[in-house]
């Protein structure tokens, strides 16, 4: 098996582990960083099939990825310290008010 | 065994290693250090796939960039260790049956769609300077429309970060 075959079942075992991170963890922000293992996992699927491919399409993906993370990250965290400061907690089972 | 793969298989073990521990740590400051293990292993894996762009960028921006806001936050919040409960507890027993399964389900799906793969074209291997062509000829809208989009971020976290509204 080559390299890149190897990367793409990498990309899919850390996906999982984002996922059950997510499903997991309670603290607010490392949900968020479960988040952004997921989207790494993908990045790597990315990298790996445009090896596979030999299709540079794929790496272009990868930065345009990478920069809606970073804006998603800079809101992300603005809307935790908001969230931080009117709840008092981090906790996600806190955070219940659209729940019935 | 190829060196490569030597390397690769190491690289693997550290990402993985490192993504684990962000699931098990109960303090968020070891999750997120563990967060910059893994994305610095990804970083060498890029190397390895022959995306050296892209391994710098991941490094600069993720493991730089990004990471230091969670580090940041996660002190200016002084977050502490978080608490169990017995949602947590159950969603343990459902959660990992249901990990496991969404990561075998994947892992089989793309390795079959991979085989099926026909590679067309010049390989990849350090294509840094036609990567950045492509992104300022044929990619040229959605590059500039990305500007647009992390002003409104700028604008949108000064908002809700702010204060008093």
């Amino acid at each position: 098996m080559p390299l890149a075959s190897y990367a793409v079942v990498l990309s899919a075992v850390l996906f999982g582990l984002g996922a059950l991170g997510f499903v997991f963890k309670r603290n607010i922000i490392t949900i968020f960083m479960s988040i952004e293992l997921m989207l790494n996992a993908v990045n790597l699927s990315f990298v790996a099939f445009s090896r596979i491919r030999h299709l540079l399409e794929g790496q272009v993906f990868v930065f345009f990825v990478i920069v809606v993370a970073a804006a998603e990250a800079a809101v992300g965290m603005a809307i935790i310290m908001q969230v931080a400061r009117n709840r008092q907690s981090l906790n996600i089972e806190r955070i219940d008010l659209l729940k019935l | 065994m190829t060196v490569e793969l030597i390397l690769f298989f190491l690289l693997a073990a550290v990402a993985l290693g490192g993504a684990i521990n962000l699931i098990v740590q109960t303090h968020p400051i070891h999750s997120a250090l563990s967060l910059i293990v893994v994305m610095v292993a990804l970083a060498g894996i890029y190397l390895l796939l022959g995306a050296e762009l892209l391994a710098m960028v991941q490094i600069i921006v993720y493991a730089g960039a990004i990471m230091v806001l969670f580090v940041f936050t996660i002190m200016l919040l002084n977050a502490g260790k978080e608490e169990r409960t017995a949602i947590s507890r159950a969603a343990t027993y459902v959660g990992v049956p249901c990990g496991v399964l969404l990561t075998a389900v994947l892992a089989w799906r793309m390795v079959l769609s991979e085989a099926g793969a026909s590679a067309s074209g010049a390989e990849t291997q350090g294509m840094s300077r036609e990567l950045s062509g492509m992104l300022f000829t044929s990619y040229v809208f959605p590059f500039e429309l990305t500007s647009i989009l992390i002003l409104v971020a700028i604008l949108g976290a000064v908002v809700l970060a702010k204060r008093e509204m």
